[in-house]
């Protein structure tokens, strides 16, 4: 167990503490305790930068399960690092403003930072493990915590619908993770990612690849909101705004870019792996931003951004893994450019979306509503708030001085290299590119100016909107200010995170020793990407103030693509479905179930006796049989018949009564005086009591069945007796092994017992006798309540 | 003997679980007791029988029956016996709660 161990987990181990804490201080907000731990854990991780900037990264690892290859084992390289910055990073600032957001006095606090410090630790795992079982299993762990999440205001039926939701998908896309995992396990027969990488080739040429990459790709694309996945990404904003802008936004939808960058090594260079992930990828990008521009609920808009900028990373991805395509050094280097470019964009989406959503919290608790229909001209009442909105939207938008300009002059830039040096289809790209980029313009506008421009509506707002307190207002100023530096000093970051995080996932492009060299500048001349932006800023202002014109063409989208109501229609089939089979079976008649039972094991018992053929008879050793032992015989049966016969109860319980008796003079015969004893006194016992009860108990009825189900009755009971008689004829020809019983011969000198059987009852199986006592005291003490007790009904009670 | 004796069991078996599939809770309770016989004697016919002496110390016998099955079947006659009483005893009150003893009446609603 190393440190990083250690951090990865603390988060978890602290929320044993924060129930307590939440208890113990009621007065002070438990956030303030929580805040502790991103913090410290951020500055664990800025303080491995310099190590994995310059050295070889290091597998640390911790045995779990490892008779199965299971081990903890993380693997802490720039591309984990970059993940675990903005978990731990991000992680603290949403804290901080959740102080603000979360009323102490009305919320479950401790529930609330309880999932989600779950969450912190189960993120940080799936970024940080080496292991793909350890990874998958954090991984389900995000799941479960984002649906906790979302599921917060429980009382909401949104919030349960949405959880529901994205638990269902993120579930779905999870498992089928685990099976490309396996597969990929059987290809290389190892857990190990690193391992995996070093195998390659092996992969590539495997028949289980394409299997493989698919159903990895297929958990990829549900945890990143990839279309057609991407609808449980709205349904999520039903959780509190600072989840939104940590798991919706940050982190927890990363999780699927992580994966696709991670296997990039494995399956990058592939022709399908390019086309899957940039092809999925554009067209979430372009239906995202298409969908955001028609909705009114500022959440949801953001929302369907965050799915669109998902697609655009993830595009940028698909088509920089094509870098690995063996046998093209120069359009290597330049398809890395557009890994560059989602790694840059990654942090960049991190800082302006984390920004809106906690800006768009903020006008929610001031104003109460997030519709855009009902806001307007907040800009003079919350000039902050509008300011930070400014930066974070402008630069989503792709405008200078921001960060957004430099990654969207990047993404331009791998699109347009993608179209020259991969051909084919890929000559379409800039233009969905350039498209999608048109309608970020348009939603980003949308968000600026419908809120803070236009008029000012006080009569439509349930409150009177104010700035928020400062310390709601330092995590956004920090997210917004960080949009402004990383516009101006972008090279901070390539030379500390980006460039060992494009290592991890280039690895192979360069010679060994060797680094990225990644410089991004501002300004490159007045070449084709500049060009494109500022087509997009013309196009796109027509477009926003043209926007009542074309919007109609929403109302105009065919129903049968909404793929919210396919999902809705498939669970309520679901539902359907499995109510009928459920009904189908489970009658409530205790018979039915008994047939089934009984059934099963005729069948099993059966049909695999068949199959092991162990049916074999040999009936020599058998004893002699005596004239008055075929009298007893015929007279037990015939008592035992007439049972199923009678209609008078005493009759019934004599005639039981009498096979009883039989049997006890069986014993006797068979040399078990014993059991010839006892079974004369339960026997005895038994009856008296049958007696006793026959007068509380009805008659006897006859039974009137229909014909049908006195057949099965007959099969099935016919069936149990034959199955069972087989298997005894059967072991008497079978003595595997020598019986034990010569070690009882020894009981009067081991227990100074001469009765074998009493010896093995009270000496050495002492303890089964003793269970059997305490079995028969529990029947008394159940035979007393049933008989003494009497419930008073609740009416009574009351 | 040991032939006789099995298939004598799994008639028994045959008849108990013939009553046990009835719907009168009486003949539910005497099919499950007839049930236990046919289970006692298939136990000892598997283990052999008339093959040795009463398992009794100082009979100076060559052989004894095996004692285990013997140890095994006295425990299941008292448990069966338990059983059985507390069977007996639910299904009077189950009549007296419920003014039925037919187990198809018996049956318990969907939504309980």
């Amino acid at each position: 167990m190393s440190w990083i161990h250690f951090f990865i987990l603390v988060p978890i181990l602290f929320s044993v503490f924060i129930p307590i804490l939440y208890k113990i201080f009621p007065r002070i907000h438990t956030g303030w305790f929580v805040l502790s731990i991103p913090i410290v854990l951020f500055i664990y991780f800025l303080q491995q930068v310099p190590s994995v900037m310059n050295q070889e990264p290091v597998l640390h690892t911790l045995s779990w399960i490892s008779s199965l290859g299971i081990d903890f084992s993380v693997y802490l390289d720039g591309l984990g690092l970059l993940f675990s910055l903005i978990i731990t990073g991000i992680g603290s600032l949403v804290i901080l403003y959740s102080i603000y957001y979360m009323s102490k006095e009305r919320e479950a606090l401790h529930n609330f930072y309880v999932y989600l410090m779950l969450f912190m630790s189960s993120m940080l795992g799936v970024v940080l493990s080496d292991n793909v079982i350890v990874l998958y299993v954090f991984w389900e762990i995000t799941s479960i915590s984002s649906f906790l999440l979302i599921a917060y205001w429980y009382q909401r039926k949104g919030s349960r619908y949405g959880a529901q939701k994205s638990m269902l998908i993120t579930i779905f896309g999870g498992l089928s993770m685990l099976a490309g995992f396996l597969l990929l396990s059987i290809v290389t027969d190892t857990f190990s990612i690193q391992a995996m990488i070093g195998m390659r080739e092996e992969i590539f040429h495997h028949s289980l690849f394409l299997p493989a990459m698919l159903l990895i790709l297929l958990g990829a694309f549900t945890k990143s909101a990839q279309f057609p996945f991407h609808i449980w990404l709205p349904d999520a904003m039903e959780a509190p705004t600072p989840i939104s802008a940590y798991l919706h936004s940050a982190t927890m939808v990363k999780a699927g870019i992580y994966l696709v960058a991670r296997f990039t090594p494995i399956f990058g260079g592939a022709t399908e792996w390019m086309w899957a992930v940039s092809i999925c990828g554009l067209v979430t990008l372009f239906w995202g931003s298409f969908l955001a521009v028609k909705q009114t609920d500022l959440k949801a808009l953001l929302a369907y951004s965050t799915v669109s900028q998902l697609g655009m990373i993830m595009s940028l991805l698909g088509v920089g893994s094509m870098a690995l395509y063996p046998g093209t050094e120069e359009a290597s280097i330049l398809l890395s450019t557009a890994i560059l470019a989602a790694l840059f964009h990654l942090i960049n989406h991190a800082t302006f979306k984390g920004s809106l959503f906690m800006i768009v919290g903020i006008i929610d608790l001031e104003t109460g509503t997030r519709d855009i229909r009902r806001l307007g001209g907040l800009m003079s009442i919350m000039p902050i708030s509008f300011t930070i909105t400014v930066i974070g939207g402008l630069s989503m938008a792709g405008l200078p001085p921001f960060n957004g300009f430099l990654s969207k002059e990047m993404f331009f830039t791998g699109m347009l290299n993608a179209a020259e040096s991969i051909g084919s289809w890929t000559t379409l790209f800039p233009y969905v590119a350039w498209l999608a980029s048109v309608f970020t313009f348009v939603y980003s506008l949308i968000i600026i100016l419908k809120t803070f421009a236009g008029s000012y509506q006080p009569e439509k707002l349930d409150k009177k909107p104010a700035e928020p307190p400062v310390g709601m207002l330092i995590p956004p100023i920090i997210l917004a200010s960080f949009v402004v530096v990383f516009f101006f000093f972008p090279n901070t970051l390539s030379y500390t995170v980006l460039e060992p995080a494009m290592q991890s996932i280039l690895p192979f492009l360069l010679n060994t020793g060797e680094q990225f060299h990644v410089h991004i500048t501002a300004f490159h001349g007045w070449n084709m990407e500049l060009l494109m932006t500022i087509g997009v800023v013309l196009f796109g202002t027509i477009l926003f103030f043209t926007l009542k014109k074309w919007s109609a063409i929403y109302d105009h989208l065919p129903e049968k693509l909404n793929i919210n109501d396919l999902y809705n229609a498939g669970l309520s089939g679901m539902e359907k479905f499995s109510s009928k089979i459920i009904d189908l079976h489970m009658t409530g008649y205790v018979r039915d179930y008994l047939v089934y039972l009984f059934t099963f094991v005729i069948v099993l018992i059966g049909s695999s006796a068949l199959h092991f053929q162990v049916f074999s008879f040999h009936f020599q050793g058998n004893g002699p049989i005596e004239i008055y032992e075929i009298v007893l015989v015929v007279v037990m049966v015939l008592a035992a018949l007439y049972v199923i016969l009678s209609t008078s109860r005493v009759m019934a319980v004599i005639a039981v009564g009498a096979v009883g008796y039989m049997l006890s003079l069986f014993f006797v015969i068979l040399r078990a005086p014993d059991l010839a004893l006892t079974q004369l006194v339960v026997e005895t016992i038994t009856t008296t009591l049958f007696a006793l009860c026959l007068i509380y108990l009805p008659k006897l009825k006859k039974e009137i069945s229909r014909v049908r189900v006195k057949v099965t009755n007959l099969l099935i009971a016919i069936g149990v007796g034959l199955i069972f008689t087989l298997i005894g004829l059967s072991v008497q020809g079978h003595r595997l092994l020598p019986p034990i019983s010569h070690y009882f011969e020894d009981a009067y000198e081991l227990a100074g017992a001469k009765n074998m059987v009493n010896a093995i009852l009270v000496d050495f199986r002492g303890y089964d006798t003793m269970f059997e006592v305490i079995v028969l005291l529990i029947a008394g003490l159940g035979v007393f309540t049933l008989i003494k007790l009497r419930p008073t009904s609740r009416e009574e009670k009351e | 003997m040991e032939t006789l004796m099995t298939i004598t069991a799994g008639i028994l078996l045959s008849i108990g679980t013939y009553l046990i599939l009835t719907k009168s809770l009486l003949r539910i309770v005497l099919g499950t007791s007839i049930f236990t016989h046919g289970v006692h004697i298939m136990l000892l016919s598997m283990a052999g029988l008339k093959t040795g002496a009463v398992p009794l110390l100082g009979e100076d016998a060559a052989a004894y029956t095996d004692p285990i099955p013997q140890a095994l079947m006295l425990t299941s006659i008292v448990i069966s016996f338990a059983l059985t009483a507390f069977f007996l005893v639910l299904s009077y009150r189950t009549y007296k709660t419920f003014g039925t003893d037919d187990m198809d009446q018996l049956r318990g609603s969907k939504y309980e």
